[in-house]
């Protein structure tokens, strides 16, 4: 598992070092478009960060968040393999790019210093019958990790009833409630459904999708989009301090839910959505 | 743009007003969740403190230089400032996303300011970072949460919150919600 395990650092280097071209021409349109003088010139820093990332191969941002993996391996490899060559890979990662050791012991309150740890990265797999190893990984920031959110609806407190108008008002709410914490301007991944913890999987998960790819159901696609011109009237702007953007994407997932629940779940990305595929 | 140089001077300081762009020249310190929590539960006497300006960041650090040192977001460490501001005099706090309304008093009060540095900029804020002078803490809470005594060279923020006790954060929410609560 050499290879694959060389392959991973890899994956992790281009992950933490350069931004997704989808992402970094939204920020290119977004500073283009921008009015507001102190948003622009932010824009314009974010830009040059990110061309000075990808140069000199050093991380984006200081946080290179916890690692979250989504693996589909086919029959044919074992799981456990997998995860240890993963394990291998994020040791050798930390010291190598660097990342910033982030995996804290909840009880001794220790950094590992090596990003490994009680379920870190945290590491998603399914089987396939797929012939290939396809891995793909989320660098997922603290600052952003803080500001996501769960709802249950109805709600009375924010009006929010069962149905698109409802999950409408809960997702403007969590946009309001996070004002600038998480560095915006965000890419938001909504789940909605019946099992609180299946949402939170979810809208995480939605986070991978390019900014590009609207949902297959042209209902989902439209409200996606009606959504992000939404918040983006909001004025919270880039690092929240005023301006046009706000948000440059929200991807929306659904599952079928219970008849008495009804949850819907946010997530929320920096605008450093920091996300790559490897297949193997 | 004002260009502010360590040690901050009080008159300059109260000039500022929110939305004013600087460039920041001299020494500052890192500290953030842990340390911050120590200062305010401790109060250890350490001079450097007095009249500092503190930058809520863990940086990456290898072989004693600084590679990627962006803004970690201060709303957290909101509970121990007012204290920590009064008791350090500290003058100028680097961040992002702002704080709370007691912090705000405490700027007013004691003539501090809330500066807003580009949050995930790492590499390009790394770049102002001219040297690390000294570290703390460095053993007890590894290298994100330590105290990295750092001199910087035109080091860019926003002045967001102000000694006269306005916040841009608060006026932006404002704005925001009104906006939210109109359509």
């Amino acid at each position: 598992m050499l290879k694959l395990r060389d392959g991973i650092v890899e994956l992790y280097r281009k992950v933490a070092t350069s931004l997704p071209k989808d992402v970094e021409d939204a920020l290119k349109r977004a500073f283009e478009k921008e009015r507001d003088s102190v948003a622009k010139e932010n824009l314009r820093i974010l830009l040059e960060n990110v061309r000075l990332a990808r140069i000199e191969e050093i991380p984006i941002c200081q946080d290179t968040g916890i690692p979250v993996f989504y693996v589909k391996v086919p029959k044919c490899l074992g799981q456990e393999r997998i995860k240890e060559t993963i394990l291998e890979a994020t040791r050798i990662a930390t010291e190598r790019i660097p990342l910033r050791p982030n995996s804290v012991d909840v009880i001794t309150e220790k950094n590992s210093g090596d990003n490994t740890g009680i379920d870190f990265p945290l590491i998603h797999m399914e089987e396939t019958e797929e012939e290939n190893l396809i891995i793909d990984l989320m660098l997922k920031g603290g600052g952003s990790e803080n500001i996501g959110c769960m709802y249950k609806l109805p709600n009375t407190e924010i009006k929010a009833e069962r149905g698109l108008e409802g999950v409408r008002a809960v997702i403007l709410d969590a946009v309001l409630n996070a004002q600038g914490r998480g560095c915006p301007p965000y890419i938001i991944g909504v789940a909605i459904g019946g099992s609180r913890d299946h949402v939170a999987y979810q809208s995480k998960r939605q986070l991978l999708r390019r900014l590009q790819d609207f949902h297959r159901e042209l209902a989902l696609a439209s409200f996606e989009e009606m959504l992000t011109q939404d918040i983006n009237r909001l004025g919270i702007g880039v690092m929240g301090i005023g301006g046009d953007t706000t948000c440059l994407g929200i991807k929306i997932e659904v599952s079928n839910r219970h008849p008495a629940t009804y949850f819907v779940d946010v997530s929320f990305s920096c605008w450093a959505m920091r996300r790559g595929r490897l297949i193997w | 743009m004002v260009v502010l140089s360590t040690p901050l001077r009080e008159d300059k300081l109260r000039a500022l007003r929110i939305g004013d762009m600087v460039l920041i020249n001299g020494i500052i310190l890192t500290a953030r969740d842990k340390v911050l929590r120590y200062l305010f539960e401790e109060r250890p006497e350490m001079e450097f403190l007095e009249n500092s300006i503190i930058y809520h960041c863990g940086p990456i650090v290898k072989d004693n230089k600084v590679l990627s040192a962006g803004p970690t977001t201060s709303i957290r460490l909101d509970r121990y400032t007012p204290e920590l501001i009064a008791h350090y005099h500290i003058k100028a706090i680097i961040g992002k996303g702002g704080m709370g309304e007691e912090t705000l008093s405490a700027m007013k009060n004691y003539g501090c300011v809330y500066l807003q540095a580009t949050g995930g900029a790492g590499v390009y804020l790394a770049k102002r970072i001219k040297r690390i002078v000294d570290v703390k803490f460095l053993e007890e809470f590894g290298m994100p949460e330590a105290m990295w005594i750092l001199e910087v060279e035109d080091f860019p923020a926003v002045v967001t919150m102000d000694s006269t006790g306005e916040s841009l954060h608060k006026k932006i929410e404002e704005m925001s919600r009104r906006w939210r609560s109109n359509s």
